[in-house]
């Protein structure tokens, strides 16, 4: 089967000196979830927003199904607009009610009619159990709730893989879970998705992988029950107990 | 009153010329404005681009002329370009004046507008597939129109009594009628005040006009009236 997502000894800088990305592989297939998890300041954003040619990089290969993203004239609009992201901080439009969040990449991005859009936003918004809060403003919702308008506002444009950088690590602990259901759905799905993330419990949950990564290597790779049963490396060792102590 | 003409103030109050004149100042500040912005937006973008040379001379531009009084720019434009064989009309020179002290003032205006809309924003919009323009048109833009206009207003409102120093260069704006009628009638104090009541007028206005233009750009922002609007 045709690889979804593969990153392939990708290189990066951050100016002349500082190494962040150091030849990372990475694959992952269509349907497959893989959580991504180390400790901070490992280059787990970084890597994320590789994927869709947020950052750029300085050396190797990525792409997403048939699409190049490191090639030269890749069309990067286009190709992030098939694949849906979602962020620590969520990232709302702060001027723009819930419905006009999910509207706006497919109306000018997609060129569906509002009336389009907006159909597929309330059907979103039901999914999401957002149904009542579709004129509100984003300073208006917590944080869980916001976050779901995110993953709604990602799914309206029918991506074909999701790429989640700690959804909710800026969330208080009892919003985690709404956020975290919506995301164990999708994965039941079959959505193909990257999750950078240091709930161990949806890892355990979904993940069909674990990837663990340490000064911007990745450092393991594997199927997720191997992954908590008997992690290969000492760095992983020491930051599985530290995150599963608490 | 003594000493006070109440016939003469009331007569100049609605003198045709002296309304003219009002027109002119108003009519200045609407086009030094709008080029303004225009020629703001480039120089704030150029001082941000990633080419040194770009951003240099931007900063070179608002350097030089923030750091220079009109008076002196509108004198040199009218009065000493000449000299080099370069001659502009009153008005061509008033607009050209007018025009590149905005352009300075506001790209500074606009930089800042610009800059403190937050990185995550502008990820946000490539993530949902942007193209730079579309971004900066749906998403910055707007989010930076919350933060530049108030200041913009100000410039607004500065610039409806900057106009009065393009009088010395003889652009026949409010101030300028003003004086030459005073030369004809004497009556000083009447027509200074009647002066500034027209320029008062059109401040408050503006005022009035900018209100409504920081309610436009701040929803999303005032919890209080965003709760009004959906009910
Ligand atoms: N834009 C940037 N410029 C320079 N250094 C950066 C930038 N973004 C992140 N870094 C650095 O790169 C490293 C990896 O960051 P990041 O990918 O955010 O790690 P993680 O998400 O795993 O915490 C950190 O040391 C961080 O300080
Ligand atoms: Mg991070």
């Amino acid at each position: 089967m045709q690889p979804m997502i593969v990153l392939e000894d990708v290189d990066k800088w951050y100016g002349k000196n500082f190494q962040v990305l150091k030849s990372c592989s990475l694959t992952v297939s269509p349907g497959e979830v893989v959580v991504i998890c180390g400790p901070s300041g490992s280059g787990k954003s970084t890597l994320i927003k590789c994927v869709n040619g947020l950052e750029p990089v300085q050396g190797g290969h990525i792409s997403v199904k048939d699409m190049e993203v490191t090639g030269p004239r890749t069309k990067l609009p286009k190709l992030r607009s098939h694949v849906g992201m979602v962020f620590q901080h969520f990232d709302l439009f702060p001027h723009m009610t819930v419905t006009e969040n999910i509207c706006i990449g497919q109306t000018r991005v997609l060129g569906r009619t509002q009336a389009e859009a907006e159909a597929k936003a309330a059907a979103l918004l039901e999914r999401v159990g957002m149904s009542d809060h579709a004129r509100k403003y984003p300073i208006q919702l917590s944080g869980g709730q916001q976050q779901r308008i995110a993953i709604a506002r990602a799914l309206a444009m029918d991506p074909i893989a999701m790429l989640f950088d700690e959804p909710t690590s800026a969330l208080d602990p009892e919003m985690i879970t709404e956020v975290l259901d919506v995301m164990v759905e999708l994965a039941k799905e079959g959505m193909t998705m990257m999750v950078v993330t240091h709930e161990m419990g949806f890892a355990r949950k979904v993940a069909d992988r674990v990837v663990f990564m340490d000064g911007g290597e990745v450092v393991e790779d594997t199927p997720k029950d191997e992954f908590f049963a008997s992690p290969k490396s000492q760095r992983a060792v020491e930051f599985l107990s530290k995150i599963l102590d608490h | 009153m003594k000493g006070w003409n109440w016939d003469g103030f009331f007569e100049y109050l609605t003198n045709t010329y002296i309304l003219e004149g009002a027109a002119v100042t108003l009519g200045l500040t609407i086009a030094a404005m709008t080029l303004g912005v225009v020629a703001g937006c480039v120089v704030a973008l150029m001082r941000m681009s990633p080419f040194r040379i770009l951003s240099n001379i931007a900063y070179f531009y608002t350097w030089l002329i923030r750091g220079t009084p009109l008076l002196v720019q509108l004198i040199i434009i009218y009065t000493g370009l000449p000299q080099i064989g370069i001659k502009f009309s009153v008005l061509e020179a008033t607009l050209i004046g007018l025009v590149m002290n905005e352009a300075a003032y506001l790209s500074e205006i606009i930089r800042s507008g610009i800059s403190s809309v937050p990185k995550g924003q502008s990820n946000a919009a490539r993530a949902v597939g942007m193209t730079d323009v579309q971004m900066m048109r749906y998403i910055v833009a707007p989010q930076a129109a919350r933060i530049i206009i108030p200041p913009l207003g100000n410039s607004v409102n500065g610039c409806l009594k900057t106009t009065s120093i393009a009088s010395i260069i003889s652009m026949e704006e409010l101030l300028r009628r003003t004086q030459v009628l005073i030369q004809e009638k004497f009556m000083v104090l009447e027509l200074f005040v009647v002066a500034a009541l027209y320029y008062l007028l059109m401040t408050t206005a503006w005022d009035l006009i900018q209100r409504r233009i920081e309610r436009h750009f701040g929803r999303g922002y005032d919890i209080k009236a965003d709760a009004a609007e959906q009910r």
